[in-house]
């Protein structure tokens, strides 16, 4: 097998599609980064250890360097840039600034998508390792902060923004639950 | 970039319309809204032409040397141009190095033939796109002589030698001998550390590229005059034609003060093959070929008599370090100063090893070092049968204990009762294994630290410009520790105008000297650099000039111009931890810290940073470690899924708050909070875990096979 292979593609990104030919071991981080100048995405291990490079695929959080570009095709994807709506900040972003759940903000990226994918799981009812009762009866509980940080978990933060980070999501969360 | 930060009230809620002083007001990053939309740019987002990618290729051996490289299979691999190594790379100045340490041979990449430890890069593969990079580096052929290697670290290794001495002498006061036996009551235990990561999420990534006769780089870095001047030396460059910038750092801890293999690489490869390198080190290669905080051994003895006052402390320290480069892991700081006692006694000493090169570390010496003294402390008082909180409270020093120099402002005694009442100390049980909840095994700890604190030299440039607003240029740079942010609160203040007046320059090496992101001095020291030059800035202008005017001041003089004296910051931190003997496992419940760092110029962003430091301390009692494999030399846990910290689970319910606190000598009374935090947190939760399970835990981490009962 040749280690050159190509493949011509189309990726939807923030609403937006783009064609592209793309080295099939191409990842769709890299595609996001180097192809479609979607810098916002980081790179933190390229080993799906740490969580920097979260996206959206389908509503979905995925890590997106263990993503194949070419396995993304005919997806949604949904970036750190495609957050805000119409350059106003969503909630959680706001949060995170006001609330300093960033320093060098390297893994703010992934866990911004994160978060916005763990507020549509839970509203989905989905549970956690740390949910009490996983009947499925339950009336619907709120976010509380041990769900969120172990629903968070899979981002890693050196320098230690997460009590400002579990602020922020559970403050999204009120705005969330209130808009509903 | 958006400069309007929103500015907060004690609760975080925002206020409008606040005006100066900025200084003392939280506020948001001024980078803030482009962090959380994806703006911000770091070292490997910047768009270049021509681009060309290098990829690492590192040695498998930890000692012997190269005897052949075959690169034609690389050679043919599509979208190669290039490959590196020993035979063809550019020779570098062998004496370039650091001003604290001298030469340094980690600096010398692609030079000769040898290998002292596993990881060391050999090669470069240089190619259009990063994966035909990686592919190329893949089938590089290298072959080697294995010679034995030595990765043994005990503090009796025969090659044992005194560090160097340039962070002060071994403190000799009195007769330690003779006061250990006049005491009443004596410890003498022996503490180990690990090697340890510095972690940042940005591995290392550099870009480099010639302009004309200028050497261009962008790279993530926490000191861009600092590594453009490295850089310089190292290429035999005037540091004239050699410009570093960079906008965003994802963080560094340590890992970035000094010139990383990935732009000397970057250079090495724009060199040769005229194009633009990026050099990005893969997460592997962050482990393994850039330093580490290296393993300790430290025996420590305290004597007291039977009312708690000590009589001796004698803290002997040895650190690992590689063959190629000196480093000072100062773990024998604290025993100098944060206590009195008729006789102390220090000695630092190094074992050379086959392994990396070992350099700064979030809080380098003190970290371990305070884990070591804070522990034994604890013993002691277990021993008296003492609170260790008053054991503390009763070796409240005067004056510099060793240096008999005055303290210019000590608060160590405010953090200790403002933590403790924060907490709740008092009424503890202090006998260990009291406390129980079901299976669990409660406890609570306490430890605390002083941490040296000066100011660097520095410059700044300071343009009153013609439409009413100011250019303040400081080559500074913000790792996450907010000094853009802090840096323009200052600008502000020292002008005496409006936030929005203020325009920050950094990120740049050509601005002029300025000291790094490093000691917890850089805000510090940046902060007086841009004071300074505010002020003659502001004398200039009284007369009036036609604008616009600029004026460069540099802090060299008035810094060596202060008193010797003994500048600290100080910490209490207060740890509760559950313990289920059944499995091992250790969570910590609370952290308590409490924290004398000088003025502070933005307490949204101190508080995140102590908050930060502290939980890098928890992970450091409960998880890092570098694990080394005997056989091939070569680190075994170089990913995430090997080397733990802290994830999101793991960190409990933190309060970090600041006591009143001000530095004399500096004009803005500063200190410095950066490293601080992670301080005294592994001897508290060391100290937590012995409260609630009556085991002594001397060697860190705290691990589950260390703790887990019959």
């Amino acid at each position: 097998m040749t280690n050159d292979a190509r493949s011509e593609i189309s990726l939807h990104i923030n609403g937006t599609t783009h064609r592209l030919t793309v080295d099939n071991r191409r990842t769709l981080l890299d595609a996001l980064r180097e192809d479609t100048r979607h810098i916002g995405s980081k790179k933190g291990c390229d080993f799906g250890q740490c969580g920097a490079c979260t996206v959206l695929v389908n509503g979905r959080r995925v890590v997106s360097c263990l993503t194949l570009a070419v396995a993304a095709e005919g997806a949604e994807v949904i970036t750190v840039e495609g957050l805000a709506v119409n350059d106003e900040l969503r909630p959680v972003q706001e949060a995170f600034v006001r609330l300093d759940g960033l320093q060098c903000g390297f893994c703010t990226s992934g866990q911004l998508c994160s978060a916005v994918g763990v507020l549509a799981e839970h509203a989905a009812g989905w549970p956690s390792a740390v949910t009490p009762d996983l009947s499925p009866d339950q009336p619907h509980r709120p976010l509380d902060a041990d769900e969120v940080r172990e629903r968070m978990s899979g981002n890693l933060c050196r320098c230690g923004a997460y009590p400002s980070i579990v602020r922020a999501v559970l403050e999204a969360a009120e705005c969330e639950e209130v808009n509903r | 970039m958006n400069t309007h930060p929103q500015v907060l009230d004690g609760t975080g809620a925002e206020i409008s319309g606040l005006s100066a002083p900025a200084i003392g007001t939280p506020r948001t990053r001024v980078e803030g809204r482009d962090k959380v939309s994806g703006k911000a740019r770091y070292a490997g987002d910047i768009p270049i032409e021509r681009l060309a990618h290098g990829a690492v290729v590192t040695a498998t051996i930890a000692s012997g040397r190269i005897t052949a490289i075959d690169p034609s299979a690389t050679l043919a691999s599509p979208g190669v141009i290039g490959v590196i190594d020993h035979r063809n790379a550019p020779r570098v100045d062998p004496e370039a190095g650091s001003p604290f340490f001298g030469p340094d041979g980690q600096l010398q990449l692609l030079q000769d033939d040898q290998i002292a430890h596993g990881g060391w890069p050999v090669a470069l593969v240089v190619a259009e796109t990063h994966e035909q990079a990686r592919a190329g580096a893949e089938r590089l052929r290298v072959s080697y002589v294995e010679q034995p290697h030595d990765i043994a670290f005990s503090p009796g290794h025969p090659a044992a030698r005194p560090a160097l001495s340039a962070f002060g002498p071994d403190a000799n006061k009195g007769d330690l001998d003779a006061e250990l036996a006049a005491s009443a009551v004596v410890v003498d235990e022996s503490y180990t550390t690990p090697a340890q990561h510095a972690c940042a999420m940005e591995p290392h990534v550099a870009t480099a590229w010639l302009e004309g006769a200028v050497l261009r780089g962008i790279d993530s870095n926490q000191a861009p005059y600092g590594i453009a001047a490295q850089l310089a030396t190292l290429f035999g460059k005037p540091l004239s034609d050699v410009r570093v910038q960079v906008e965003q750092v994802g963080g560094g801890f340590g890992s970035k003060t000094g010139l990383g293999p990935q732009l000397i690489l970057a250079t090495m490869a724009t060199m040769l093959f005229h194009r633009p390198v990026r050099v990005a080190l893969t997460r592997e290669e962050v482990f393994l070929a850039t330093s580490a905080r290296p393993r300790t051994d430290q025996r420590v003895r305290l004597g007291a008599d039977r009312d708690g006052r000590l009589r001796a402390i004698g803290h002997e320290a040895a650190f690992e370090i590689s063959g190629k480069s000196e480093f000072i892991e100062n773990c024998v700081e604290i025993a100098k100063t944060l206590y009195a006692a008729d006789a102390i006694r220090t000695r630092l000493n190094v074992v050379p090893l086959n392994i990396l090169p070992v350099a700064s570390v979030r809080a380098p010496g003190t970290a371990p070092g305070s884990f070591a003294l804070e522990s034994a402390m604890d013993e002691l008082a277990e021993r008296l049968d003492m609170d260790p909180l008053d054991l503390r409270r009763r070796n409240e020093p005067e004056v510099g204990p060793v240096s008999g120099l005055p303290f210019t402002s000590r608060n160590f005694q405010l953090c200790l009762s403002e933590g403790a009442r924060q907490f709740g100390w008092a009424g503890r049980d202090h006998r260990p294994r009291r406390r129980r909840e079901g299976h669990l095994l409660i406890g609570t700890g306490m430890a605390g630290t002083s941490f040296f604190t000066t100011a660097f030299p520095s410059s700044a440039t300071i343009t009153a410009e013609q439409d009413g607003t100011f250019t303040v240029a400081i080559a500074a740079i913000d790792i996450g520790t907010g000094a853009r942010t802090a840096l323009h609160a200052i600008a502000a203040d020292a002008l005496r105008v409006g936030w929005d007046r203020i325009r920050l320059r950094i990120g740049d090496s050509a601005i002029g000297p300025a000291w790094q992101a490093g000691g917890s001095l850089g805000t510090t020291s940046w902060g007086w650099a841009i004071v300074a030059a505010a002020r003659d800035l502001l004398e200039q202008l009284e007369s009036g000039p036609a604008l616009p005017v600029s004026v460069t001041s540099d802090t060299t003089e008035e810094i060596m111009s202060r008193p010797h004296r003994e500048r600290h910051s100080y910490s209490a931190v207060f740890a509760e931890v559950a313990v289920d003997p059944a499995t091992g496992e250790v969570r910590v419940r609370r952290l308590v810290g409490r924290f004398a760092v000088g003025r502070v110029v933005n307490p949204l962003m101190v508080r995140s940073q102590l908050t930060g430091g502290m939980i890098m301390g928890l992970s450091i009692a409960l998880q890092e470690e570098v694990v080394r494999d005997e056989v091939s030399g070569r680190q075994v846990n170089a990913d995430f899924a090997g080397y733990h910290f802290a994830a999101n689970a793991d960190v409990p319910f933190i309060d970090a708050d600041f006591v009143e606190d001000h530095e004399p000598d500096d004009p803005l009374g500063m200190k410095g909070p950066g490293e601080i935090g992670t301080v005294a947190v592994a001897a508290a939760i060391a100290n937590a875990v012995w409260h609630a399970t009556g085991k002594r835990h001397r060697e860190l981490p705290i691990r589950l096979d260390r703790v887990i009962e019959d």
